[in-house]
């Protein structure tokens, strides 16, 4: 109880910073979720391939010496390198993993094994890239990039972490903003994406009822595509972010980041995008005031007891509206 | 239809026409040469990387897990993503009650794991089968995970050391029967390496294999017995439509949450076996990979029908032990077996008569649908 009233402000603001995290990867699933009513299992290796497209670009361009406009300007390489690699990487999931699926009108759980073997397939081949690099024989000019696969892959250090302002005990790192205010901009862009723009409602009459959608002549495929690239390009910057944040990536990193994430759309409302982000931010604020009253070890499982009390109470989520539903 | 589904009911429609004592006599010999495969040794279908009767075990352990899940996912439609978290209740059980706080042989523990997992499993399902089917999914998933933290966590329980010198089984040394050997092309007997029958020690995993085929037996009668009961009818209509069945007087609350005790206790029984052949447990071998891998068996193997999701435990099983001299690669070729599984089969290997006969005639009514819009 100390720990938790002495820390507090820290608490909190450490928390909000991860949960904007679990936010932006939660959308990934939220969406996905709410157009195709198919838990993304694989959404997890997108993110985490994201993470690595931000580390090799930024090492490849020598980004760990820069300074002032630098910065900013490595950061923005950073996010596009993440986002780039996060969205293509979702689509040729969808490409690869769903497609086939959907043109057979295989059941519901099918689509989830496919999801499981993707999963496998992509956390596999970054584990094994020093493997896949001497398939092309490009195992000695990449060697700063695929040695030692099963290890940690560490971000050039960008932003030096210092204090900004003072809140109760607890001086806010430049770090925790930054993480925070983007992956607000982040989904406040797509929010209103969603809510305001053509495609957006495409996106929502298809999660409303595909079949209608479809007579009014809305392309199924196309939208189900665009979920894929959104949800893609968001675990991208949520990849970014973490990398600001936590510094080090491994092919791994991705699956209890993805679980955290995937509880974070549930508790939220699944298929609803604001949810997302409450649900994120509820989960990674409640994860650190469970940690400082039980101990760091409890993290989890009270992020999970906390998930299954508020579903019983709320059994469709905090927000629990679907994305169909949402108002422009 | 394709080949492998028309063989499979062919097969079947020509055994259930024999007359039944012929139809007795060849279960036998089949459940025979089940029991015998570690002694006979067959070539192809041996490990050569890894010990035989070992993968064998596993092999049983898992199919009595899939057909345990296959109750809860197949019979009853809950999708359960946390399946291991029983798996590990009946393990630890036999750890606790037979080594680390106290000294019970391995076939009391047994009933302990079997009640511990129910129990688990009541105190999960109580409240959360009411929460839709796509959200069951993430509860029962943090549900393995709390398991294994607790387990983690937890002095009393060993924490990541875990728990040592679990209780095996005890049985007779009665005699030892030499195994082949077919490295020569033909079979040789080889009578170095023999079993001793009815000794459950860590030389030989042979007994255990028994051990684990009779439970595997004894459960497929068991959940024959289930599945065209009353019972299994309630299931049956629960999964297909909850609202229809509830009108028609079927409680499903309480169906669903029989399913879930069900398959609870046979989770908690195949960790019970599990704990017994490994000898030590920790909480690594109880992640969510497992679960996940579970869930695998039952839909590859066609959620319903219990002898495809034996096969499907078998093969998911057997295909990474066989492959072990791949074993940097085996995981990435896992997930491409499951995915071309899925693309190609995503009925399953054997899907229920049930789903293949709902399958047919949509395909049918789409067809007659077609012809009347060309007309």
């Amino acid at each position: 109880m100390d720990l938790l009233i002495h820390h507090f402000f820290e608490l909190t603001i450490t928390g909000l910073a991860i949960g904007a995290v679990y936010s932006l990867v939660a959308l990934g699933y939220t969406l996905v979720y709410g157009v195709l009513r198919l838990i993304n299992f694989a959404h997890s290796e997108v993110f985490m391939w994201g993470t690595f497209g931000a580390v090799w670009v930024l090492t490849a361009l020598g980004a760990g010496q820069a300074s002032g406009a630098g910065v900013f300007g490595y950061l923005i390489i950073g996010f596009a390198a993440a986002m780039l690699v996060s969205a293509v990487v979702a689509m040729l999931l969808e490409y690869v993993a769903y497609r086939p699926l959907r043109k057979r009108n295989a059941p519901p759980l099918v689509a989830l094994i496919s999801a499981i073997g993707a999963s496998f397939v992509l956390s596999e081949l970054m584990g094994l890239r020093d493997k896949v690099a001497t398939w092309f024989g490009l195992e000695t000019t990449l060697a700063d990039y695929v040695g030692r696969p099963r290890e940690n892959a560490v971000m050039p250090s960008l932003v030096d972490s210092h204090t900004v302002f003072q809140l109760g005990d607890y001086g806010v790192k430049n770090i925790d903003i930054i993480v925070f205010v983007s992956a607000l901009v982040m989904m406040v862009v797509l929010d209103q994406f969603v809510r305001r723009t053509r495609l957006g409602r495409g996106i929502r009459a298809v999660a409303q009822d595909p079949e209608s959608a479809a007579l009014m002549g809305v392309n199924r495929d196309r939208v189900i595509r665009l979920t894929f690239l959104v949800g893609g390009i968001m675990a991208g910057g949520a990849a970014m972010l973490y990398l600001l944040k936590i510094g080090v990536t491994r092919y791994n990193a991705g699956f209890i980041l993805g679980v955290k994430a995937f509880t974070a759309a549930v508790l939220g409302g699944i298929g609803n995008v604001r949810g997302a982000l409450l649900g994120g931010l509820v989960l990674g604020v409640a994860e650190n005031y469970g940690s400082a009253l039980v101990g760091t070890q409890w993290k989890d499982v009270v992020a999970f007891l906390l998930l299954i009390v508020i579903l019983l109470f709320r059994p469709t989520g905090l927000l629990g509206e679907s994305l169909g539903k949402a108002r422009a | 239809m394709s080949a492998v589904t028309d063989f499979f009911h062919g097969f079947r429609g020509r055994v259930a026409g024999l007359p039944k004592p012929v139809r007795i006599v060849l279960l036998v010999v089949a459940a025979l040469l089940v029991y015998l495969l570690p002694i006979l040794n067959p070539p192809f279908i041996t490990t050569t990387d890894s010990d035989f009767a070992s993968v064998l075990f596993s092999c049983s352990v898992y199919a009595l897990v899939a057909l345990g899940l296959n109750v809860v996912i197949g019979y009853a439609g809950l999708l359960d993503l946390g399946y291991v978290g029983f798996f590990a209740i009946g393990a630890y059980a036999v750890g606790v009650f037979g080594s680390a706080h106290g000294t019970l042989p391995w076939l009391l523990c047994v009933p302990l794991a079997i009640i511990f997992a129910m129990v688990s499993g009541i105190l999960l399902g109580a409240p959360t089968l009411r929460v839709r089917g796509d959200y069951l999914a993430i509860v029962t998933l943090g549900f393995g995970e709390i398991i294994r933290l607790v387990l983690l966590n937890s002095a009393w329980l060993g924490a990541a050391a875990g728990i040592s010198n679990v209780p095996s089984p005890t049985g007779p040394a009665l005699f030892s029967i030499p195994h082949l050997d077919w490295s020569g092309g033909a079979p040789v007997v080889d009578l170095s390496t023999t079993t001793t029958v009815l000794e459950f020690g860590v030389r030989d995993a042979t007994p255990f294999y028994w051990l684990a085929l009779t439970v595997v037996i004894i459960v497929i009668f068991i959940d024959r017995l289930m599945q065209n009961s009353r019972v299994g009818r309630a299931w049956e209509a629960t999964r297909e439509d909850e609202d229809a069945a509830e009108l028609m007087g079927v409680p499903t609350f309480r169906f669903k949450l029989l399913a879930f005790a069900i398959g609870a206790c046979i989770g908690g029984l195949s960790g019970s076996l599990f704990a017994a052949r490994q000898g030590f447990l920790n909480p690594d071998n109880f992640t969510i990979l497992y679960s996940v891998l579970f869930v695998a068996m039952v839909v590859v193997g066609g959620q319903g029908n219990r002898w495809g999701v034996i096969s499907a435990a078998f093969l998911l099983t057997w295909l990474p032990e066989k492959f072990r001299f791949l074993s940097e690669e085996r995981y990435l070729l896992f997930g491409l077996a499951l995915m071309a599984l899925a693309i190609f089969r995503p009925q399953g290997l054997l899907p229920p008569r049930r789903a293949v006969r709902a399958i047919e005639s949509e395909e049918e009514i789409e067809a007659l649908e077609e012809g009347t819009a060309h007309a």
